[in-house]
């Protein structure tokens, strides 16, 4: 039973390691998701698991082996609450920086993205914008160009020898 | 104070500032009462609350003793201070400034009087959500992204906090501080071994709410980019880090002398967080930036202090965190004064409704320049706003690089003059020579760079405007940096008062005796 239930705690864990190191920050919220399931299960489990026994003391006396230890359950109680307020939190705060900058990735800026826009164009030897701030770059990058492009209030961005191979997300 | 309608902006004002007003009460009186001034009331100078009247290995219980006194009457004056800044121009409908305060010092007053881990973690993680709000507060790009990246950062620390509190919990079956600490002892070597565990993942999870150094990358950047009053109430977060850090070091040590939770592994990681915050010093251009990182600076001294595990070290290091968070609060409050004098605004801001350009010569008496004139000018008019901010700024220098006359200095010289004669007798004189190196390297380059800032700011006249000053804004930093030398000059007794709380904190039976016991000086809830 332990074994069963720290490999779900283990795999909860590394997949929430995992996403919440990805660039993207619906990501990143998944991940600490996980991650959060897997502390409030390790919390209960330190109550030592126990089969169909409840946590509260009936009349069959004080006898500790006959309940579930109740104050981890608080703990876990707590812990969801908690920690579903900032998982609210992180969510409108994922919505407003998409607003606010155009791109969902974590840093507020697409640079992989932007090194393939910009090697798609070199080798075709169109011209070079400058910062775009504007998301929704599908691969090929040329449907895009007909949109206008923003104005350049920055200095050009130095144009990318040959062909960069973008990092793949 | 939210039933209130943004329309009752006075009644919230006056209510705000009551509370403040209340808690600096409070906390003074606490003061009192753990001070052998008062020792009828409480023998020891330990009070103990229980909640709920239930006795304290299953209640949760809120112990008030010289320690909590203190960073009490620290976070009152701070607070108080931040709150009649703010009122000059940071309280807006829909942005909810006293509201977050509010709950931000509840959340910190409360893991300071808290006795047990699990209740700390609920006070922490309400200053948190607090700081989240006041942090996110007149939202930009920059803003919102520095925000993310705080909230992703601290639910991560918040969940290594719950681990190590379940494993503590599932080795030793208590979660009360006092009852652990008498219990630890007796574990066996297994228990014990995940008792460490348990101990070193809590640890972790304070170091990176004190912004130790490889865990603190998310501090310059959010701390720079909230508005000024609230960067200055945070000024007290780290320090709730380095507090849990110090209680939980102390009550679970087992021979006297390691006051360290973590070991040596805290000496190393408090120099590293010193060189870290030095060199960031150096390469800010942004004052508010120059500021975080001065902050991470001086927690990196007092981790490191710490994790010397020389028991004298303790009550200078208090000082040196009283004094190092009332500059930080003094020095973000002058950086949203400077920040006005900024004619065009930079990129690297973000977004602030724009403030009316202010016709300063005549609201300062001056004569305007007759461009045509040819009457000769002696001089240049400085006007009376630039005067104050460079004294407050100049103040503000010395507090933080640790130049006399004022108490930065006093703290840094009691640290280091402490460090270096106990070393030889624990035998750590490399380590208490390197500190001391660290630390004196640290405030020359604190010096470079911070003078560098100042020339920018008050000395180059060009494309710089006078900002107004009210005076619900200048008072506050005037009051606090009187205060710092009022700090320095009475320096004998509150260092005096600090050794008797650093000796009361290396004897955890006494604290570990008051908070179980039935009977003793267990304070009745009221009826």
């Amino acid at each position: 039973m332990e074994v069963v239930f720290a490999i779900a705690i283990g795999v909860l864990v590394g997949s929430g390691v995992w996403l919440a190191l990805r660039p993207r920050t619906f990501q990143v919220l998944m991940g600490l998701t996980l991650l959060s399931y897997a502390t409030n299960l390790f919390i209960f489990g330190m109550g030592r698991l126990k089969i169909g026994r409840a946590p509260i003391i009936a009349e069959a006396g004080p006898d500790a082996a006959l309940y579930a230890d109740p104050l981890p359950q608080a703990l876990v109680l707590t812990a969801i609450v908690i920690g579903f307020g900032t998982t609210a939190l992180l969510l409108v705060l994922l919505l407003a920086l998409r607003a606010l900058s155009g791109t969902d990735h974590v840093d507020g800026r697409d640079e992989g993205s932007e090194a393939r826009r910009r090697a798609t164009r070199a080798r075709a030897g169109m011209p070079v914008l400058a910062q775009r701030t504007d998301a929704g770059m599908d691969a090929g990058g040329r449907a895009t160009q007909a949109r206008a492009g923003m104005p350049a209030v920055e200095q050009r961005r130095e144009q990318l020898p040959g062909a960069v191979a973008g990092e793949g997300h | 104070m939210l039933l209130l309608t943004e329309a009752r902006r006075a009644a919230r004002t006056a209510l705000a500032l009551l509370s403040s007003a209340i808690q600096l009460a409070v906390a003074l009186t606490l003061l009192y009462l753990t001070s052998e001034a008062a020792w009828f009331i409480w023998p020891e100078g330990i009070g103990v609350y229980s909640l709920g009247d239930w006795p304290a290995p299953f209640g949760i219980v809120l112990v008030a003793d010289r320690l909590a006194a203190v960073m009490l009457t620290l976070q009152a004056v701070l607070g108080l201070a931040v709150l009649v800044y703010s009122i000059a121009r940071w309280d807006r409908p829909g942005q909810p400034f006293h509201t977050l305060l509010q709950a931000l010092m509840m959340g910190v007053n409360g893991a300071f009087l808290t006795g047990d881990l699990f209740n700390l973690f609920v006070f922490v993680e309400i200053l948190l959500a607090a700081s989240y709000g006041l942090m996110l507060r007149g939202v930009g790009a920059t803003r919102v992204g520095m925000g993310l990246h705080y909230l992703v950062v601290n639910i991560m620390a918040s969940l290594l906090f719950l681990i190590g509190v379940a494993m503590i919990y599932g080795v030793a079956g208590t979660l009360n501080m006092a009852d652990l600490a008498s219990r630890f002892t007796g574990l066996s070597p297994d228990a014990r071994a995940l008792f460490d565990t348990g101990a070193g993942i809590l640890g972790v999870a304070f170091l990176i709410k004190a912004g130790s150094w490889p865990l603190n990358f998310w501090l310059p950047g959010t701390y720079s980019a909230a508005v000024a009053p609230v960067g200055a109430a945070f000024a007290m977060l780290t320090k709730v880090g380095v507090y849990a850090l110090l209680r939980v070091g102390t009550l679970m040590s087992e021979d006297e002398a390691a006051a360290s939770m973590l070991g040596v592994m805290m000496f190393y990681f408090g120099l590293a967080t010193l060189i870290a915050g030095t060199v960031g010093m150096i390469a800010s251009h942004h004052l508010a930036r120059l500021v975080s990182h001065s902050l991470v600076a001086s927690t990196g001294i007092l981790l490191a202090a710490l994790g010397l595990g020389l028991e004298a070290l303790t009550a200078p290091v208090l000082f040196y965190l009283i004094v190092s968070v009332l500059t930080t609060g003094i020095f973000f409050m002058v950086t949203g004064m400077t920040d006005r004098t900024r004619s065009v605004p930079s990129a690297a801001q973000p977004v602030e409704p724009p403030t009316p350009q202010a016709p300063f010569y005549t609201a300062f008496g001056v004569r305007e320049p007759d461009p045509y004139g040819t009457d000769e000018e002696i001089g240049v008019a400085i006007p009376r706003a630039i005067v104050f901010l460079g004294l407050m700024f100049v103040s503000c220098v010395l507090l933080v690089t640790g130049l006399p006359p004022l108490p930065g200095f006093i703290a840094k010289f009691a640290l280091l003059s402490t460090a270096i004669a106990a070393a030889p007798l624990a035998g750590l004189e490399p380590a208490a020579w390197t500190l001391a190196t660290a630390v004196l390297v640290s405030g020359f380059a604190g010096v470079v760079a911070l003078t560098r800032a100042g020339i920018r700011l008050f000395w180059t006249v060009t494309a710089r405007t006078t900002p107004r000053l009210r005076v619900l804004e200048a008072a506050p930093v005037f009051f606090l940096v009187m205060l710092c030398i009022a700090l320095g000059t009475a320096a004998s007794p509150i260092m005096s008062y600090l050794e008797r709380t650093a000796a009361s904190l290396h004897e955890p039976q006494d604290y570990i005796r008051i908070v179980l016991a039935p009977g003793g000086a267990v304070v009745e809830a009221a009826p």
